[in-house]
């Protein structure tokens, strides 16, 4: 903006030079020439040959812009239109300027230059300038409007131009932070106007396009593995399983029932691999009203045991809520984040799951007195397989939260993941399906 | 037990057939659903076991049109295809069980002998259930063993109500989940295991002869001796 000011200005000044600045220096050429021609002819014709030849010229001149003057060594004038003599103040180049009476319009701006002749007279040759000045005037007024009006246009198209990119750029942004939420199939709109924002949106999408293609590659593979290999296994573990039946009691040394165990833990690993596989793939569920409160006291009911094996109090506190979804998927997120939740509570510990009504969402929330999550940590909790170095002793096969994520995305869930200090809250909030009433009910 | 298995994958129906064979029970096997349909129609089994999907004919189709001609041979129905919906669709059509490849072999009998036992009730409105010396009152939700009432949680008592239907059975821990707390899921850690551990201290603990037994590498059974 500032550059574009500083052109403009520029811009101008030639402009004005070339104008203003032109007709100054012709009228100052024309005088000079009229001096020369002057002195000429007093070098030539003597005292009166000047004198004739002003008083010709100021003849030829009836409007009188002309302004001649020509006096003795001390001043007093000898021919000419001025009255007297004008202050000798001339300027850096020896130039006069003078106000100078003028019958009619009074006092009107000269410029003139002095020469001095042979025998000491002087020759004052000048020029009426008003119509200089004026013009000089009308084009600096001119200019200054041309300023002000190009830099508040400037100003403005430029204000235009940067909101038009900055929504385009917007857009860009827009779609980025919700491939970054895990919606990768989002692409950057294009409007088909063929300019570079709609190239480098071409650009973005073809890019994006073959990240989803190498991602879903990676995961097909993943799949594939694991599905080519639940059959052989599951083989494995019957071969396993009559083998023990078959030589009773005497294997035991061997270890089989430990060898039935590990392809079990395999098995299971392979099967909620692809269990998140199934429910990502699948589009939104076909929807059925479910009671949340119920499925959450079931969960309670469940690992009521577990959590006293443990020591950790495990306790419910919900409001009857109904919301739309599948009851096993649902059953499953919160067996996942209970389980966790006793898992990591200390004994002596306490796990609370709630059921709540938050404005149009109904929420589901797990917590307990762990050791919480680091924040660097909570985002990545959901990956496949993560495990945060000091729960890699604890069992489990780090698919747990990577189900409850899926769940959550196939019933356009809210996953969160706080601080309780101390401790962990999972929040899990899906839009409620009809407005329940928020009254207690002591489980 | 005689038992049909309608299924196209030569190895699963061979792997099924050895495992039924080593179980004790004789099995017949029909390549594609045409002949299992003949077969099931013109015989008498125990139990069948069908592939959901079959050349020529659908395994939902013959478990169809059997019932439709009122034939009640207990079904199971084995797909690969998991999903709740997938499930429903099987039961719908008449089938009694559903079973997603691949499977456990000991699941695939425990749900077989299971179905076979339904279908032949021995008392339909008995309002108490008896093993040796342990009662259980359905209506009171009592639980006695040796005259003595026992103090049980209502979880256990369900626990053990299904335990008690299939006594002399093994139960699979997925069978559990589902006749218990009917979900379809994956419980992470052993919880069905502590169920039964506490389960057991009340009903075995200070009786001299346990009635609950853990089946290595398949699941429990309730049975005397």
């Amino acid at each position: 903006m500032v550059l574009f000011a500083i052109s403009v200005v520029l811009l101008l000044g030639l402009v004005y030079w070339m104008t203003a600045g032109f007709m100054a220096r012709q009228t100052d050429e024309t005088i000079e020439t009229e001096i020369m021609g002057l002195a000429e002819q007093y070098r030539r014709r003597g005292l009166n040959g000047l004198g004739q030849v002003i008083g010709e010229r100021m003849r030829a001149d009836p409007d009188g812009s002309a302004i001649y003057l020509f006096a003795t060594p001390d001043y007093k004038p000898l021919a000419g239109n001025l009255d007297q003599w004008p202050p000798l103040v001339a300027d850096a180049d020896g130039w006069l300027n003078f106000p100078r009476q003028d019958t009619e319009a009074g006092e009107v701006p000269a410029r003139a230059r002095l020469f001095v002749l042979r025998d000491g007279l002087h020759l004052l040759v000048g020029r009426d300038i008003r119509d200089l000045v004026r013009t000089e005037a009308m084009i600096r007024r001119g200019l200054i409007w041309g300023l002000g009006l190009s830099v508040a246009l400037g100003l403005l198209g430029g204000l235009l131009m940067s909101r038009r990119i900055n929504r385009r750029i917007e857009a860009i942004n827009e779609t980025s932070r919700e491939i970054m939420n895990g919606d990768l199939s989002r692409r950057i709109p294009d409007r088909g106007s063929g300019d570079e924002f709609d190239k480098l949106s071409e650009q973005l999408n073809a890019m994006l396009d073959r990240i989803e293609e190498l991602m879903e590659g990676v995961r097909h593979v993943t799949d594939n593995i694991a599905h080519d290999l639940r059959t052989p296994l599951t083989r494995l573990r019957t071969r396993l399983e009559m083998l023990q039946s078959a030589a009773g009691e005497d294997l035991d040394g061997a270890g089989v029932a430990e060898c039935i165990a590990e392809s079990d833990q395999l098995l299971q690993t392979f099967n909620a691999l692809l269990r998140i596989a199934r429910i990502e793939s699948h589009g939104p569920t076909k929807s059925a009203s479910v009671a949340l409160d119920q499925i959450a006291g079931d969960v309670v009911d469940m690992y009521q045991a577990v959590a006293e094996e443990k020591n950790v109090a495990l306790e419910a506190d919900v409001v009857p809520v109904t919301v739309a979804g599948d009851r096993d998927l649902l059953f499953q997120a919160l067996v996942n984040l209970v389980d966790n939740g006793i898992k990591y509570t200390p004994p002596g510990g306490s796990v609370t799951l709630a059921v709540a009504v938050d404005g149009d969402d109904c929420c589901v929330e797990v917590r307990d007195t762990g050791p919480g999550i680091a924040d660097a940590h909570k985002e990545k909790v959901t990956r496949r397989f993560y495990r945060i170095d000091g729960a890699r002793g604890e069992k489990g096969n780090g698919l747990g939260l990577s189900l409850v994520a899926a769940v959550a995305q196939r019933h356009d869930a809210l996953l969160e993941f706080a601080d309780a200090n101390p401790g962990l809250v999972v929040r899990l909030c899906l839009p409620c399906a009809v407005q329940s009433a928020p009254t207690n009910r002591a489980h | 037990m005689r038992v049909l298995v309608i299924e196209d994958d030569q190895d699963v129906a061979s792997y099924i057939g050895k495992g039924l064979r080593e179980a004790g029970h004789t099995s017949d096997h029909a390549a594609n659903g045409k002949d299992g349909l003949f077969m099931a129609a013109s015989e008498s089994y125990d139990a069948m076991i069908v592939d959901r999907m079959l050349p020529g004919l659908d395994g939902l189709s013959i478990i169809r049109t059997l019932r439709a001609s009122d034939n009640r041979t207990p079904a199971l129905i084995l797909s690969a295809l998991g999903e709740v919906d997938d499930r429903v669709a099987g039961l719908q059509a008449g089938g009694d069980d559903y079973l997603v490849k691949p499977f456990a072999f000991s699941e695939l009998v425990a749900r077989l002998e299971a179905l076979v036992r339904r279908a032949h009730p021995e008392t339909t409105d008995a309002t108490t259930l008896t093993i040796a010396d342990l009662e259980i009152d359905l209506l009171k939700r009592e639980v006695r063993r040796g005259g003595r009432l026992l103090e049980i949680k209502p979880t256990e008592f369900r626990l053990l109500e299904y335990l008690m239907r299939h006594r002399g059975q093994v139960v699979t821990r997925t069978m559990l989940l589902e006749g218990v707390w009917d979900y379809h899921f994956d419980p992470q850690t052993n919880v069905i295991d502590v169920h039964i551990s506490r389960l057991r201290s009340k009903i075995d603990k200070g009786f001299q002869r346990p009635l609950l037994h853990t089946i290595r590498g398949a699941g429990y059974k309730l049975g005397d001796g």
